[in-house]
């Protein structure tokens, strides 16, 4: 075999392994964090219920799946629970505004410093926490559907006559596809429209803002729509790509934090890239890159172990070091987010 | 209402519920409530320090605990002796390299210029380290963790008495806050809870994979008790005495008397052996409270609050505030420390997967809040408080499932899956009474009351 052959096996485990995965966990984090984002950048403060929320919306698209495939109906190729995406939207959207109208509105009146938000948003954390165990149990579900792969690592290896197969799974494009609509979406939306002007404005200097004849209610508003859309989004997508698993929403929070406060806090593209900065670190740092030393090296060395740097359990550690290492080195995010 | 009263009254009904429990279900129940509403009591005095004193939103809680546990297993399991034979150099080489290359990039830090250049010997530094440290770290736990595994596979501990891990377990969580500190310490409050919410998660993921420190998910079991066990109880001769003279002594030889007697003796001893630990748990707690009242009552107190209510007036007045956050932090996690040890030893176990951050942060929280933060009799009842519903939740939302009939077949998939899920309403529960004490009651049950003599 020759040298390039070894060379193009290497970028194909790496693309299969590294690269595809980096680039769908890191939208799925990169829809949480723009959603944490906004929350901060308007309503000034961390929302700790975020995790819990993405199980919310993630839960209301499993009923809703499991309704219409009892009626037989489904998107072929698709997965259902894209039909269902919409409705289960719609029922996060109302949650988050009942929460917000019920417990935070009254803080936000009473001008309550930012930690009593956060305090209160680890009770409605606890609250969304068991709504959900209660509704649909503690096990693990797998609600996707239709195609699995659209390249299979067997058929890609006979394809093109390389040891190493590629994978590529249908949530994995799936997940990239929605994710740059929906942040494209949410970009037009804050730069063309009114309100998101409006909300824009508030972020920045809300004293001005209010000024100006901005209705800090509906900016508050559309913020939660905003930020409940994108968690069922995100949620879906996760739970798509792996499985649904309530306790795992609460544990992805740590990584979408990192992945916000990364970014700058405040900033939604930021927070894009942090998502993906956050995700391709942790990936990359639990890879063992034992084989594709093996492959670029020629086969000439070998290393006796997995050459990993971290075990996959470290995982946590990773997003956290990067949360660290930006905080004391450049406290204001890689796009410069609010200098707190 | 005065705190006093309002003191009297929610420790009275909190004493009532307690003895409903006791004569409803069992003493062996109320006692075992009772022993974790005074860890837990121990743990929300410390974070009482650091939220109620100074204002720090710790959501790291779950990692001091988790420590405290850790050193008790460290203190009391007798050490691994073969283990240490095996790994004991490549693990001492691990950490000299570790330290080797902390002195290392410190140097480099110090001494070379800033550059591109400090930076690229700084990286070599820290690889090198790395590559060492990884190399003697894999010889070392692979050793230590082949002897034995379905028994030891640790280092096991230094095999001294467990009651003296209660201590050391302190220290060992002020040594953590300390660097926790370092790190966190002068963030906003957001950004200091998700860093500490960060650190816990990576302390239990540490605990729960390092195997040869801790046997990881493979749990340290039969740790030593500092209470009698109940089957020596049985054949003690006062104890004995003490059931006959409870019992009354209507010893007719039948054997159904005989089955009474024995039943009887297995509850006593139960119940003893959590009086005992209570005893010592009440000592904890009396102690510390004495503590921390006085301290919250002296000049410290009064600053920390000053510093509280505003940082900036206080630091014109010359007071350190990041200096003083620390020492609070570091206070407040070793008293957290404690409860950990104290967790452990009334286990009698080590379970590196029970730790998650639901039970072990955020609910030491609400004991906090509820309670009223800044007052310590406040965060006891609220330990107490919390604790009791915490428990007894689950067998009232199962009770109440189970008096469906009216609406529900006794088949119905609904009242199954209820059955099922019922566990779960505490947490609804929880939520619901934290969300609503911070509006309607924001201060807690026992508010904090500034001292007279100002």
């Amino acid at each position: 075999m020759d040298y390039s052959t070894d060379l193009l096996n290497a970028l194909v485990l790496i693309t299969n392994y590294v690269l595809i995965p980096s680039i769908s966990y890191g939208s799925q984090l990169a829809l949480g964090a723009v959603g944490v984002t906004l929350v901060f950048g308007i309503l000034r403060f961390a929302n700790f219920a975020h995790g819990e929320m993405m199980a919310f919306g993630t839960m209301a698209t499993i009923f809703i799946t499991w309704w219409f495939q009892s009626m037989g109906v489904s998107m072929g190729v698709f997965p259902t629970a894209l039909l269902a995406l919409p409705f289960a939207i719609l029922i996060t959207t109302l949650l988050a505004v009942v929460i917000d109208r019920s417990i935070f509105s009254f803080y936000r009146t009473s001008k309550s410093p930012p930690v009593t938000f956060v305090v209160a948003s680890v009770g409605v954390m606890f609250m969304l926490n068991g709504l959900v165990r209660i509704l649909i149990g503690t096990d693990e579900i797998i609600f996707r559907d239709g195609q699995k792969f659209l390249i299979k690592a067997g058929a890609f290896k006979k394809m093109t006559g390389l040891s190493e197969g590629l994978a590529l799974k249908q949530t994995q494009v799936l997940t990239f596809v929605l994710a740059v609509i929906a942040v494209m979406a949410l970009f037009w939306f804050l730069q063309r429209t009114r309100t998101g002007k409006a909300m824009r404005a508030f972020s920045d200097n809300e004293d001005l803002a209010l000024l100006s004849g901005i209705n800090p209610e509906r900016v508050v508003l559309v913020t939660w729509v905003i930020a409940a859309s994108l968690a069922t989004l995100a949620g879906v997508l996760y739970g798509l790509d792996k499985s649904f698993k309530p306790m795992v929403y609460f544990h992805l929070l740590l990584p979408i934090f990192a992945a916000a406060i990364v970014g700058g806090i405040g900033q939604p593209l930021g927070a894009i890239l942090g998502g993906y900065v956050v995700a391709f670190s942790e990936i990359t740092a639990t890879y063992a890159f034992k084989k594709f030393i093996k492959y670029i090296s020629h086969g000439d060395f070998a290393p006796e172990g997995l050459t990993q740097f971290l075990t996959t359990e470290y995982k946590f550690a990773v997003s956290f070091l990067i949360l660290v290492l930006v905080l004391l080195v450049r406290p204001t995010g890689l796009l410069r987010g609010k200098v707190l | 209402m005065t705190n006093s009263k309002r003191a009297t009254i929610s420790f009275s009904i909190m004493a009532l519920m307690l003895m409903i429990v006791g004569f409803g279900q069992s003493w062996n129940v109320a006692l075992t409530i009772i022993n974790l509403c005074l860890i837990s009591a121990v743990m929300s005095m410390g974070l009482n320090m650091q939220w109620g004193y100074a204002g720090l939103f710790n959501a790291g809680v779950m990692a001091s605990t988790a420590i405290g546990g850790l050193t008790a297993v460290l203190i009391s399991y007798s050490p691994v002796t073969k283990a240490w034979s095996v790994g004991g150099t490549s693990l001492t080489a691990t950490l000299i390299s570790l330290l080797v290359t902390i002195i290392a990039g410190v140097l480099v830090w110090k001494k070379m210029p800033k550059g591109s250049k400090r930076s690229w010997s700084m990286t070599a530094v820290v690889l090198t380290g790395y590559g060492f440290m990884r190399f003697f770290y894999e010889q070392a736990t692979s050793a230590i963790e082949a002897v034995d595994p379905a028994k030891t596979g640790f280092l096991g501990g230094l095999g001294l008495p467990i009651l003296f891990s209660w201590l050391a377990g302190g220290v060992a969580a002020a040594g953590l806050a300390w660097l926790i500190g370092r790190i966190a310490l002068g963030l906003r409050s957001d950004y200091f809870a998700i860093a500490t919410l960060g650190i816990s998660e990576i302390m239990i993921s540490i605990l729960k994979n390092e195997d040869w420190l801790s046997r990881g998910v493979k749990n340290v079991t039969g740790l030593e008790r500092p209470v009698p066990y109940e089957v020596d109880l049985q054949q003690t001769e006062w104890f004995i005495n003490m059931v006959h003279w409870i019992y009354g002594t209507a010893e007719d030889g039948s054997p159904a008397s005989a089955a009474a007697l024995r039943e009887a003796m297995q509850l006593s001893a139960g119940v003893v052996v959590k009086l005992c630990y209570s005893a010592l748990f009440i000592v904890v707690v009396l102690i510390i409270l004495g503590l921390a009242t006085r301290a919250l009552n002296s000049p410290w107190g009064r600053m920390m609050r000053a510093i509280r209510d505003n940082e900036t007036a206080a630091s014109a007045m010359g007071k350190d505030i990041i200096s003083r956050h620390r020492q609070v932090f570091i206070i407040g996690s070793a008293v957290i420390g404690i409860s950990g040890a104290m967790l452990t030893t009334l286990d009698g176990q080590f379970t590196p997967g029970s730790y998650i951050p639901l039970r072990f942060t955020f609910l030491i929280w609400v004991m906090v809040i509820i309670g009223g933060s800044g007052n310590n009799l406040g965060a006891i009842i609220g330990a107490f408080i919390t604790w009791f519903v915490w428990i007894e939740a689950e067998p009232a939302s199962i009770w109440l499932v189970s008096n469906l009939d009216i609406f529900l077949a006794e088949t119905s998939p609904l009242r199954l899956h209820l059955q099922e899920v019922a566990p779960h309403m505490r947490m609804i529960l929880m939520g619901l009474i934290l969300v609503l004490v911070l509006r309607f009651s924001p201060k807690g049950i026992l508010p904090e009351k500034a001292p007279d003599h100002y």
